[in-house]
Protein backbone atom coordinates (compact mmCIF):
# COMPACT_ATOMS: atom_id res chain seq x y z
CA UNK A 1 0.00 0.00 0.00
CA UNK A 2 2.86 2.31 0.82
CA UNK A 3 4.22 1.91 -2.68
CA UNK A 4 0.86 2.89 -4.17
CA UNK A 5 0.67 6.03 -2.04
CA UNK A 6 4.23 6.82 -3.07
CA UNK A 7 3.18 6.60 -6.75
CA UNK A 8 0.30 9.04 -6.09
CA UNK A 9 2.63 11.46 -4.31
CA UNK A 10 5.17 11.05 -7.08
CA UNK A 11 2.68 11.97 -9.82
CA UNK A 12 0.95 14.78 -7.97
CA UNK A 13 3.99 16.49 -6.47
CA UNK A 14 7.49 15.11 -6.91
CA UNK A 15 7.39 14.49 -10.66
CA UNK A 16 4.36 16.58 -11.55
CA UNK A 17 4.05 16.20 -15.34
CA UNK A 18 3.09 19.83 -15.96
CA UNK A 19 5.35 21.77 -13.59
CA UNK A 20 8.39 19.51 -13.08
CA UNK A 21 8.67 17.20 -16.09
CA UNK A 22 7.00 19.70 -18.48
CA UNK A 23 5.35 16.98 -20.54
CA UNK A 24 2.34 17.23 -22.84
CA UNK A 25 2.80 20.87 -23.74
CA UNK A 26 0.53 20.83 -26.82
CA UNK A 27 -2.71 20.25 -24.86
CA UNK A 28 -1.42 22.40 -21.99
CA UNK A 29 -1.19 25.40 -24.28
CA UNK A 30 -4.23 24.63 -26.37
CA UNK A 31 -7.05 23.85 -23.97
CA UNK A 32 -6.27 26.01 -20.94
CA UNK A 33 -8.39 28.94 -22.13
CA UNK A 34 -10.64 28.28 -19.13
CA UNK A 35 -10.42 26.27 -15.93
CA UNK A 36 -13.31 24.00 -16.95
CA UNK A 37 -11.56 23.03 -20.18
CA UNK A 38 -8.39 22.32 -18.21
CA UNK A 39 -10.24 19.98 -15.84
CA UNK A 40 -12.02 18.24 -18.73
CA UNK A 41 -8.84 17.65 -20.68
CA UNK A 42 -6.96 16.59 -17.56
CA UNK A 43 -9.59 14.09 -16.47
CA UNK A 44 -10.01 12.54 -19.92
CA UNK A 45 -6.22 12.16 -20.14
CA UNK A 46 -6.27 10.60 -16.65
CA UNK A 47 -8.88 8.03 -17.68
CA UNK A 48 -6.89 7.05 -20.77
CA UNK A 49 -3.65 6.98 -18.79
CA UNK A 50 -5.02 4.75 -16.00
CA UNK A 51 -6.70 2.30 -18.37
CA UNK A 52 -3.76 2.06 -20.77
CA UNK A 53 -1.28 1.72 -17.89
CA UNK A 54 -3.33 -1.16 -16.46
CA UNK A 55 -3.73 -2.98 -19.77
CA UNK A 56 -0.11 -2.51 -20.82
CA UNK A 57 1.05 -3.67 -17.42
CA UNK A 58 -1.22 -6.73 -17.63
CA UNK A 59 0.09 -7.54 -21.10
CA UNK A 60 3.72 -6.70 -20.35
CA UNK A 61 4.89 -10.31 -20.52
CA UNK A 62 2.90 -11.05 -23.68
CA UNK A 63 4.00 -8.11 -25.85
CA UNK A 64 7.25 -8.90 -27.67
CA UNK A 65 9.89 -6.29 -26.94
CA UNK A 66 10.49 -5.70 -30.63
CA UNK A 67 6.98 -4.44 -31.42
CA UNK A 68 6.12 -2.86 -28.10
CA UNK A 69 5.77 0.72 -29.37
CA UNK A 70 3.13 -0.12 -32.02
CA UNK A 71 1.36 -2.28 -29.43
CA UNK A 72 1.33 0.58 -26.89
CA UNK A 73 0.05 2.97 -29.54
CA UNK A 74 -2.82 0.62 -30.45
CA UNK A 75 -3.79 0.19 -26.79
CA UNK A 76 -3.71 3.93 -26.15
CA UNK A 77 -5.59 4.75 -29.37
CA UNK A 78 -8.34 2.26 -28.52
CA UNK A 79 -8.92 3.82 -25.10
CA UNK A 80 -8.83 7.31 -26.61
CA UNK A 81 -11.54 6.27 -29.07
CA UNK A 82 -13.69 4.92 -26.21
CA UNK A 83 -13.21 8.09 -24.15
CA UNK A 84 -14.03 10.19 -27.21
CA UNK A 85 -17.36 8.39 -27.65
CA UNK A 86 -18.21 8.69 -23.97
CA UNK A 87 -17.51 12.43 -24.02
CA UNK A 88 -19.51 12.91 -27.20
CA UNK A 89 -22.44 11.15 -25.53
CA UNK A 90 -22.36 12.54 -22.01
CA UNK A 91 -20.53 15.91 -22.15
CA UNK A 92 -21.24 17.27 -25.65
CA UNK A 93 -20.37 20.88 -24.70
CA UNK A 94 -16.93 19.89 -23.42
CA UNK A 95 -16.49 17.61 -26.44
CA UNK A 96 -17.00 20.49 -28.87
CA UNK A 97 -14.80 22.91 -26.93
CA UNK A 98 -11.90 20.44 -26.71
CA UNK A 99 -12.40 19.36 -30.33
CA UNK A 100 -9.37 17.90 -32.06
CA UNK A 101 -7.32 17.72 -28.86
CA UNK A 102 -9.26 14.67 -27.66
CA UNK A 103 -8.04 12.30 -30.43
CA UNK A 104 -4.61 13.90 -30.01
CA UNK A 105 -4.37 12.41 -26.50
CA UNK A 106 -2.87 9.45 -28.41
CA UNK A 107 0.33 11.37 -29.10
CA UNK A 108 0.53 12.94 -25.64
CA UNK A 109 4.01 12.03 -24.47
CA UNK A 110 2.89 11.55 -20.84
CA UNK A 111 0.92 8.45 -21.79
CA UNK A 112 3.53 6.78 -24.00
CA UNK A 113 6.22 7.88 -21.58
CA UNK A 114 4.54 6.24 -18.56
CA UNK A 115 3.79 3.12 -20.59
CA UNK A 116 7.42 2.84 -21.62
CA UNK A 117 9.08 3.82 -18.36
CA UNK A 118 6.72 2.41 -15.71
CA UNK A 119 3.75 0.28 -16.81
CA UNK A 120 5.77 -2.06 -19.02
CA UNK A 121 8.00 -3.00 -16.07
CA UNK A 122 5.66 -3.09 -13.06
CA UNK A 123 2.59 -5.01 -11.87
CA UNK A 124 -0.97 -3.86 -12.52
CA UNK A 125 -1.90 -2.22 -9.19
CA UNK A 126 1.17 0.07 -8.88
CA UNK A 127 0.77 0.95 -12.58
CA UNK A 128 -2.81 1.93 -11.94
CA UNK A 129 -1.79 4.19 -9.06
CA UNK A 130 1.02 5.60 -11.16
CA UNK A 131 -1.56 6.46 -13.83
CA UNK A 132 -3.89 8.03 -11.27
CA UNK A 133 -1.07 10.08 -9.74
CA UNK A 134 0.35 11.29 -13.05
CA UNK A 135 -3.12 11.96 -14.47
CA UNK A 136 -4.28 13.95 -11.44
CA UNK A 137 -0.97 15.84 -11.45
CA UNK A 138 -1.60 16.75 -15.07
CA UNK A 139 -5.21 17.73 -14.24
CA UNK A 140 -4.08 19.98 -11.38
CA UNK A 141 -1.48 21.60 -13.63
CA UNK A 142 -3.95 22.25 -16.45
CA UNK A 143 -6.56 23.57 -14.03
CA UNK A 144 -4.16 25.99 -12.35
CA UNK A 145 -2.94 27.32 -15.71
CA UNK A 146 -6.57 27.49 -16.83
CA UNK A 147 -7.54 29.50 -13.73
CA UNK A 148 -4.69 31.97 -14.29
CA UNK A 149 -5.58 32.43 -17.95
CA UNK A 150 -9.29 32.70 -17.26
CA UNK A 151 -8.78 35.37 -14.59
CA UNK A 152 -6.38 37.38 -16.77
CA UNK A 153 -8.21 36.89 -20.04
CA UNK A 154 -11.86 36.82 -19.05
CA UNK A 155 -12.11 38.11 -15.48
CA UNK A 156 -13.84 34.97 -14.26
CA UNK A 157 -13.19 31.64 -12.53
CA UNK A 158 -15.05 28.48 -13.61
CA UNK A 159 -17.33 30.68 -15.76
CA UNK A 160 -18.36 32.77 -12.72
CA UNK A 161 -17.65 36.41 -13.47
CA UNK A 162 -15.76 38.32 -10.81
CA UNK A 163 -17.08 41.85 -11.17
CA UNK A 164 -14.09 43.86 -9.85
CA UNK A 165 -11.67 41.82 -12.03
CA UNK A 166 -13.91 41.90 -15.06
CA UNK A 167 -13.14 45.58 -15.71
CA UNK A 168 -9.43 44.88 -16.06
CA UNK A 169 -9.32 41.69 -18.10
CA UNK A 170 -6.89 41.38 -21.02
CA UNK A 171 -8.52 39.40 -23.81
CA UNK A 172 -5.10 38.52 -25.24
CA UNK A 173 -4.51 35.97 -22.46
CA UNK A 174 -7.45 33.94 -23.67
CA UNK A 175 -5.97 33.81 -27.17
CA UNK A 176 -2.95 31.99 -28.57
CA UNK A 177 -0.23 34.54 -27.59
CA UNK A 178 -1.42 34.52 -23.98
CA UNK A 179 -0.86 30.77 -23.80
CA UNK A 180 2.78 31.19 -24.84
CA UNK A 181 3.31 34.09 -22.42
CA UNK A 182 1.82 32.23 -19.45
CA UNK A 183 3.84 29.08 -20.18
CA UNK A 184 7.01 31.14 -20.71
CA UNK A 185 6.56 32.77 -17.30
CA UNK A 186 5.85 29.37 -15.76
CA UNK A 187 9.11 27.98 -17.16
CA UNK A 188 10.96 31.03 -15.81
CA UNK A 189 9.42 30.52 -12.34
CA UNK A 190 10.35 26.85 -12.42
CA UNK A 191 13.93 27.84 -13.35
CA UNK A 192 14.10 29.87 -10.12
CA UNK A 193 12.56 27.02 -8.10
CA UNK A 194 15.03 24.56 -9.62
CA UNK A 195 17.96 26.76 -8.67
CA UNK A 196 16.67 27.17 -5.09
CA UNK A 197 16.15 23.43 -4.72
CA UNK A 198 19.64 22.73 -6.06
CA UNK A 199 21.13 25.13 -3.54
CA UNK A 200 19.20 23.28 -0.84
CA UNK A 201 20.72 20.04 -2.12
CA UNK A 202 17.42 18.55 -3.26
CA UNK A 203 17.55 18.92 -7.06
CA UNK A 204 14.30 18.41 -8.98
CA UNK A 205 14.07 15.73 -11.69
CA UNK A 206 15.16 17.00 -15.10
CA UNK A 207 12.70 18.39 -17.65
CA UNK A 208 11.76 15.51 -19.92
CA UNK A 209 9.57 16.99 -22.62
CA UNK A 210 10.29 19.19 -25.60
CA UNK A 211 11.09 22.14 -23.33
CA UNK A 212 14.28 20.39 -22.25
CA UNK A 213 15.96 21.68 -25.41
CA UNK A 214 17.21 19.41 -28.16
CA UNK A 215 14.88 16.63 -29.29
CA UNK A 216 17.78 14.19 -29.38
CA UNK A 217 18.53 14.71 -25.70
CA UNK A 218 14.89 14.10 -24.76
CA UNK A 219 14.60 11.01 -22.61
CA UNK A 220 11.43 10.11 -24.45
CA UNK A 221 13.01 10.34 -27.88
CA UNK A 222 13.31 6.57 -27.98
CA UNK A 223 9.61 6.31 -27.25
CA UNK A 224 8.55 9.03 -29.64
CA UNK A 225 10.77 8.72 -32.68
CA UNK A 226 9.88 6.47 -35.53
CA UNK A 227 13.19 4.70 -35.69
CA UNK A 228 12.67 2.80 -32.48
CA UNK A 229 9.13 1.98 -33.49
CA UNK A 230 10.12 -1.22 -35.25
CA UNK A 231 13.88 -1.21 -35.50
CA UNK A 232 14.64 -0.99 -31.79
CA UNK A 233 16.44 -4.31 -31.54
CA UNK A 234 18.46 -3.84 -34.70
CA UNK A 235 19.43 -0.26 -33.93
CA UNK A 236 20.90 -0.85 -30.51
CA UNK A 237 23.20 -3.86 -30.68
CA UNK A 238 22.33 -6.21 -27.84
CA UNK A 239 25.55 -5.87 -25.90
CA UNK A 240 25.49 -6.57 -22.19
CA UNK A 241 26.36 -3.32 -20.41
CA UNK A 242 28.68 -5.19 -18.06
CA UNK A 243 30.77 -6.39 -20.99
CA UNK A 244 31.14 -2.84 -22.24
CA UNK A 245 31.69 -1.24 -18.89
CA UNK A 246 34.42 -3.59 -17.65
CA UNK A 247 37.01 -3.30 -20.41
CA UNK A 248 36.55 0.48 -20.49
CA UNK A 249 36.96 0.76 -16.75
CA UNK A 250 40.01 -1.50 -16.91
CA UNK A 251 41.46 0.48 -19.77
CA UNK A 252 40.88 3.66 -17.77
CA UNK A 253 42.56 2.13 -14.74
CA UNK A 254 45.48 1.01 -16.89
CA UNK A 255 45.70 4.48 -18.38
CA UNK A 256 45.66 6.06 -14.97
CA UNK A 257 48.39 3.80 -13.66
CA UNK A 258 50.33 4.26 -16.86
CA UNK A 259 50.00 8.01 -16.57
CA UNK A 260 50.97 7.89 -12.94
CA UNK A 261 54.01 5.78 -13.73
CA UNK A 262 54.95 8.10 -16.54
CA UNK A 263 54.68 11.17 -14.35
CA UNK A 264 56.68 9.43 -11.67
CA UNK A 265 59.24 8.50 -14.25
CA UNK A 266 59.34 12.06 -15.48
CA UNK A 267 59.71 13.38 -11.99
CA UNK A 268 62.40 10.84 -11.24
CA UNK A 269 64.23 11.53 -14.42
CA UNK A 270 63.83 15.25 -13.74
CA UNK A 271 65.21 14.87 -10.28
CA UNK A 272 67.88 12.51 -11.59
CA UNK A 273 68.92 15.05 -14.16
CA UNK A 274 68.97 17.76 -11.55
CA UNK A 275 71.09 15.55 -9.35
CA UNK A 276 73.21 14.88 -12.34
CA UNK A 277 73.42 18.60 -12.91
CA UNK A 278 74.41 19.04 -9.29
CA UNK A 279 76.97 16.33 -9.76
CA UNK A 280 78.23 17.97 -12.88
CA UNK A 281 78.41 21.36 -11.25
CA UNK A 282 80.08 19.72 -8.28
CA UNK A 283 82.58 18.07 -10.58
CA UNK A 284 83.19 21.29 -12.37
CA UNK A 285 83.76 23.04 -9.07
CA UNK A 286 86.10 20.32 -8.05
CA UNK B 1 -16.70 31.05 -55.71
CA UNK B 2 -15.17 28.48 -57.97
CA UNK B 3 -13.47 25.33 -56.74
CA UNK B 4 -9.99 26.60 -57.62
CA UNK B 5 -10.47 29.87 -55.72
CA UNK B 6 -11.63 27.82 -52.79
CA UNK B 7 -8.43 25.76 -52.93
CA UNK B 8 -6.23 28.86 -53.02
CA UNK B 9 -8.10 30.38 -50.08
CA UNK B 10 -7.76 27.08 -48.21
CA UNK B 11 -4.00 27.08 -48.83
CA UNK B 12 -3.57 30.63 -47.52
CA UNK B 13 -5.87 29.98 -44.57
CA UNK B 14 -4.09 26.82 -43.46
CA UNK B 15 -0.58 28.23 -44.01
CA UNK B 16 -0.90 31.68 -42.48
CA UNK B 17 -4.25 32.53 -40.92
CA UNK B 18 -4.67 29.33 -38.88
CA UNK B 19 -0.95 28.73 -38.46
CA UNK B 20 -0.48 25.23 -37.12
CA UNK B 21 2.07 26.13 -34.45
CA UNK B 22 1.15 29.65 -33.49
CA UNK B 23 -2.60 29.39 -33.35
CA UNK B 24 -3.30 25.65 -32.99
CA UNK B 25 -0.30 24.60 -30.86
CA UNK B 26 0.40 21.47 -32.91
CA UNK B 27 3.97 20.37 -33.56
CA UNK B 28 5.40 22.36 -30.67
CA UNK B 29 8.15 19.83 -29.91
CA UNK B 30 10.12 20.27 -33.14
CA UNK B 31 9.24 23.97 -33.10
CA UNK B 32 11.03 24.39 -29.77
CA UNK B 33 13.66 21.67 -30.20
CA UNK B 34 14.96 22.09 -33.75
CA UNK B 35 14.84 25.87 -34.07
CA UNK B 36 18.37 26.77 -33.00
CA UNK B 37 19.85 27.18 -36.50
CA UNK B 38 18.13 28.39 -39.66
CA UNK B 39 19.57 25.54 -41.78
CA UNK B 40 18.33 22.77 -39.49
CA UNK B 41 14.99 24.52 -39.11
CA UNK B 42 14.62 24.67 -42.89
CA UNK B 43 15.57 20.99 -43.14
CA UNK B 44 12.95 20.10 -40.55
CA UNK B 45 10.43 22.22 -42.44
CA UNK B 46 11.20 20.40 -45.67
CA UNK B 47 10.76 17.02 -44.01
CA UNK B 48 7.47 18.13 -42.45
CA UNK B 49 6.15 19.39 -45.81
CA UNK B 50 7.07 16.06 -47.37
CA UNK B 51 5.51 13.90 -44.66
CA UNK B 52 2.32 15.86 -43.95
CA UNK B 53 1.43 16.20 -47.64
CA UNK B 54 1.87 12.48 -48.27
CA UNK B 55 0.16 11.55 -44.99
CA UNK B 56 -2.84 13.77 -45.80
CA UNK B 57 -3.16 12.13 -49.20
CA UNK B 58 -2.89 8.56 -47.87
CA UNK B 59 -5.20 9.07 -44.90
CA UNK B 60 -7.80 10.80 -47.10
CA UNK B 61 -7.64 7.84 -49.51
CA UNK B 62 -8.00 5.34 -46.68
CA UNK B 63 -10.90 7.23 -45.15
CA UNK B 64 -12.77 7.59 -48.41
CA UNK B 65 -12.25 4.12 -49.86
CA UNK B 66 -11.86 1.87 -46.81
CA UNK B 67 -13.28 3.41 -43.63
CA UNK B 68 -16.32 5.27 -44.98
CA UNK B 69 -17.77 2.48 -47.20
CA UNK B 70 -17.39 -0.15 -44.47
CA UNK B 71 -18.83 2.05 -41.71
CA UNK B 72 -15.64 2.02 -39.66
CA UNK B 73 -15.31 5.82 -39.38
CA UNK B 74 -14.89 5.59 -35.62
CA UNK B 75 -11.64 3.65 -36.10
CA UNK B 76 -10.00 6.72 -37.65
CA UNK B 77 -7.71 7.57 -34.72
CA UNK B 78 -6.25 4.06 -34.45
CA UNK B 79 -5.94 3.57 -38.20
CA UNK B 80 -4.44 7.01 -38.85
CA UNK B 81 -1.75 6.81 -36.19
CA UNK B 82 -0.62 3.38 -37.39
CA UNK B 83 -0.75 4.41 -41.04
CA UNK B 84 1.29 7.55 -40.32
CA UNK B 85 3.88 5.60 -38.31
CA UNK B 86 4.24 2.98 -41.03
CA UNK B 87 4.26 5.64 -43.74
CA UNK B 88 7.14 7.56 -42.19
CA UNK B 89 9.15 4.34 -41.93
CA UNK B 90 8.35 3.49 -45.52
CA UNK B 91 9.19 6.97 -46.81
CA UNK B 92 12.50 6.83 -44.96
CA UNK B 93 13.41 3.43 -46.43
CA UNK B 94 12.32 4.52 -49.91
CA UNK B 95 14.38 7.72 -49.79
CA UNK B 96 17.39 5.83 -48.45
CA UNK B 97 17.29 3.37 -51.34
CA UNK B 98 16.33 5.54 -54.29
CA UNK B 99 16.62 9.31 -53.64
CA UNK B 100 19.95 9.58 -51.84
CA UNK B 101 20.30 13.36 -52.06
CA UNK B 102 16.87 14.02 -50.56
CA UNK B 103 17.53 11.43 -47.85
CA UNK B 104 20.76 13.12 -46.89
CA UNK B 105 19.04 16.48 -46.45
CA UNK B 106 15.83 15.27 -44.77
CA UNK B 107 16.72 11.86 -43.36
CA UNK B 108 17.71 12.84 -39.83
CA UNK B 109 14.47 14.75 -39.30
CA UNK B 110 12.07 12.08 -40.54
CA UNK B 111 12.06 9.90 -37.40
CA UNK B 112 11.29 12.95 -35.27
CA UNK B 113 8.02 13.43 -37.11
CA UNK B 114 6.24 10.10 -36.59
CA UNK B 115 4.29 10.88 -33.48
CA UNK B 116 4.34 14.62 -34.10
CA UNK B 117 0.82 15.73 -33.31
CA UNK B 118 0.71 18.05 -36.35
CA UNK B 119 0.58 15.06 -38.74
CA UNK B 120 -2.21 13.24 -36.93
CA UNK B 121 -3.99 16.52 -36.22
CA UNK B 122 -4.01 17.47 -39.90
CA UNK B 123 -5.31 14.03 -40.91
CA UNK B 124 -8.15 14.22 -38.38
CA UNK B 125 -8.93 17.84 -39.28
CA UNK B 126 -9.27 16.85 -42.95
CA UNK B 127 -11.89 14.30 -41.97
CA UNK B 128 -13.84 16.48 -39.52
CA UNK B 129 -13.98 19.33 -42.07
CA UNK B 130 -15.25 16.92 -44.78
CA UNK B 131 -12.51 17.83 -47.25
CA UNK B 132 -12.27 15.76 -50.42
CA UNK B 133 -8.96 14.20 -51.45
CA UNK B 134 -7.55 17.20 -53.34
CA UNK B 135 -8.61 19.59 -50.61
CA UNK B 136 -6.98 17.33 -48.01
CA UNK B 137 -3.68 17.36 -49.89
CA UNK B 138 -3.82 21.16 -50.29
CA UNK B 139 -4.72 21.62 -46.63
CA UNK B 140 -1.89 19.30 -45.56
CA UNK B 141 0.60 21.13 -47.76
CA UNK B 142 -0.61 24.49 -46.43
CA UNK B 143 -0.32 23.38 -42.81
CA UNK B 144 3.23 22.15 -43.41
CA UNK B 145 4.22 25.36 -45.20
CA UNK B 146 2.83 27.30 -42.24
CA UNK B 147 4.95 25.17 -39.91
CA UNK B 148 8.04 25.83 -42.03
CA UNK B 149 7.40 29.58 -42.05
CA UNK B 150 7.00 29.63 -38.28
CA UNK B 151 10.04 27.48 -37.48
CA UNK B 152 12.36 29.33 -39.88
CA UNK B 153 11.35 32.74 -38.50
CA UNK B 154 11.81 31.37 -34.99
CA UNK B 155 15.28 30.04 -35.82
CA UNK B 156 16.24 33.42 -37.30
CA UNK B 157 15.14 35.21 -34.13
CA UNK B 158 16.89 32.67 -31.89
CA UNK B 159 20.16 33.15 -33.77
CA UNK B 160 19.83 36.88 -33.06
CA UNK B 161 18.88 36.66 -29.38
CA UNK B 162 21.53 34.09 -28.56
CA UNK B 163 24.07 36.75 -27.64
CA UNK B 164 21.59 39.17 -26.09
CA UNK B 165 21.57 39.98 -22.40
CA UNK B 166 18.56 37.96 -21.27
CA UNK B 167 17.57 37.80 -17.57
CA UNK B 168 19.10 34.68 -16.03
CA UNK B 169 15.77 33.03 -15.23
CA UNK B 170 14.44 33.47 -18.75
CA UNK B 171 17.41 31.83 -20.45
CA UNK B 172 16.63 28.68 -22.40
CA UNK B 173 13.12 27.70 -23.32
CA UNK B 174 11.37 30.49 -21.36
CA UNK B 175 12.55 33.24 -23.69
CA UNK B 176 11.74 31.02 -26.69
CA UNK B 177 8.15 30.70 -25.47
CA UNK B 178 7.87 34.46 -24.93
CA UNK B 179 9.22 34.99 -28.46
CA UNK B 180 6.67 32.50 -29.77
CA UNK B 181 3.98 34.49 -27.99
CA UNK B 182 5.08 37.69 -29.73
CA UNK B 183 5.09 35.84 -33.06
CA UNK B 184 1.61 34.49 -32.36
CA UNK B 185 0.51 38.07 -31.64
CA UNK B 186 1.85 39.13 -35.03
CA UNK B 187 0.08 36.23 -36.73
CA UNK B 188 -3.19 37.26 -35.04
CA UNK B 189 -3.10 40.20 -37.43
CA UNK B 190 -3.87 37.83 -40.30
CA UNK B 191 -7.10 36.65 -38.69
CA UNK B 192 -9.26 39.10 -40.61
CA UNK B 193 -7.74 38.33 -44.03
CA UNK B 194 -10.08 35.51 -45.02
Amino acid sequence: MNKNLERLYNGLWKENPTFVLMLGMCPTLAVTTSAINGIGMGLSTTVVLVLSNMLISALRNLIPDRVRMPAFIVVVASFVTIVQFLMEGFTPALYTSLGIYIPLIVVNCIILGRAESYASKNPVIPSMFDGIGMGLGFTVGLTLIGIVREILGNGSIFNVTITPLNDFHITLFGLAPGAFFVLGCLVAIMNVVRKKMEEKGKPLPAVQGCLGGECSSCTLSSACTGKSLVHQVEEIPPVDPKDVAKPQAMADAVKHTANAKNTEDVEKSGSDSSYADDDLTGKEEK
Amino acid sequence: MSYVTGLILLLVASAIVNNVVLSQFLGLCPFLGVSKRVETAAGMGGAVIFVITIASFVTALIYKFILAPTGFEYMQTIVFILVIAALVQFVEMFLKKSVKSLYESLGVYLPLITTNCAVLGTAINNVTNHYDILESVINGFGVAVGFTIAIVIMAGIREKIEYNDIPETFKGSAIVLITAGLMAMAFLGFSGVI
